[in-house]
């Protein structure tokens, strides 16, 4: 499923990159944690990662892990040089005033119906 | 709320000291409603003083943590030998945090803690 | 609603009625919007997350991808009555079983 059909039914706003975010990429599964640690251990490629964490670290950990796209939550906006990082390493960021809870209820239900897993 | 006399106490914190971390905060807690303050009270005062309690052993060598439950207010003042926070009004700001990687696995430094202590007090 | 159709349990209390559920790894983030009578759903599966859950007076507590805690947090657990489950599941898998038997996030 692409990221960008995700981004419209789940009103996430897209905050990079800049000029025209590459919201065309293919979301393998949904991934919700806030332990770069965990994440690091147990995210699969091409998940879309739902979390609070606004430190510039998970843009490393999203591109190590090959993550499509990181949804930062409850309306928590990005330190600068996370925005930076994820400028130059091309990750998206995209944004939601909603809950953790509330994002992945929605996202799992989406995803389900396509047959595609967390 | 429904007490007649004045109760004060305090706890030592020691700072880096994640194993005891939130044990003054629970105890406050049990004071204050072996005392009589309600629940809802009790909850905030708990929070508030456990994040303070939290920042205490994240940010700062040692600390105290006074508090004096009087009928009309409940006092808590906490005081530590740390550095101090230089910017306050950048530091209250949601999200905004200094917590190293060890502190973010042990599940701190979303950068909530003096917005939820200002959400909780009075 | 009732969390052991949902999850694994190791406590005797499952049946619990939860009102919201709260999903976070970070213990602020359960201080800050979390209500009494809701659920912790987290991936922390350390005696902090008890301790936090206590002062929000969360009774309920579920540790995501089958981590199983240490003594010390099964026994802060069961001396702070608070009940304590493990799930096999991821937390995106937990939170999406769980909004679909129609919990919801506890509103701000
Ligand atoms: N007691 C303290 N001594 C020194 N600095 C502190 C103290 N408490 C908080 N700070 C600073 O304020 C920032 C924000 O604190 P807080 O809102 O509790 O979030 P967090 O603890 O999650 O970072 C901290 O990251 C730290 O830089
Ligand atoms: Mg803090």
């Amino acid at each position: 499923m692409k990221l960008k059909e995700i981004a419209e039914i789940l009103s996430l706003k897209p905050l990079t990159p800049a000029e025209g975010p590459d919201l065309e990429r293919e979301v393998s599964g949904a991934y919700v944690g806030d332990l770069l640690s965990d994440v690091m251990a147990n995210s699969e490629d091409g998940n879309i990662w739902i979390t609070l964490q606004t430190h510039v670290n998970i843009v490393a950990v999203a591109t190590l892990k090959n993550l499509s796209a990181i949804v930062i939550v409850n309306g928590r906006m990005p330190e600068s040089d996370t925005l930076d990082r994820a400028v130059s390493e091309d990750i998206p960021i995209l944004l939601t005033g909603k809950s953790a809870f509330e994002t992945a209820g929605k996202l799992y239900r989406i995803l389900n119906a396509r047959n595609l897993q967390g | 709320m429904k007490i007649d006399k004045t109760y004060e106490g305090s706890f030592h914190i020691v700072g880096g000291d994640f194993s005891r971390a939130g044990e003054a905060s629970t105890e406050l807690k049990t004071i204050m409603l072996s005392v009589g303050i309600e629940d809802e009270v009790v909850r905030r005062v708990a929070i508030a003083t456990f994040e303070a309690e939290m920042n205490i052993i994240i940010y700062t060598p040692a600390g105290i943590l006074r508090y004096s439950i009087s009928p009309g207010e409940i006092r808590i003042i906490a005081e530590d030998m740390g550095p101090g926070i230089e910017d306050i009004e950048l530091a209250m700001q949601k999200g905004y945090s200094t917590a190293p990687d060890w502190v973010r696995e042990m599940g701190w430094g979303a950068g909530m803690g003096l917005p939820n202590m200002k959400k909780n007090a009075g | 609603m009732r969390l052991k159709e949902i999850v694994i349990t190791n406590s005797r209390d499952s049946e619990a009625e939860i009102e919201w559920a709260c999903a976070t790894d970070l213990m602020s983030d359960v201080l800050y919007y979390s209500r009494g009578n809701s659920v912790l759903i987290t991936g922390l599966a350390k005696q902090q997350a008890i301790r936090t859950s206590d002062i929000a007076d969360i009774k309920v507590v579920v540790f995501t991808r089958g981590k199983e805690p240490d003594r010390q947090t099964i026994e802060l657990s069961q001396k702070k009555k608070i009940t304590l489950l493990i799930t096999p599941y991821s937390m995106f898998t937990a939170c999406g079983k769980l909004y679909e038997e129609g919990l919801r996030c506890c509103p701000e």
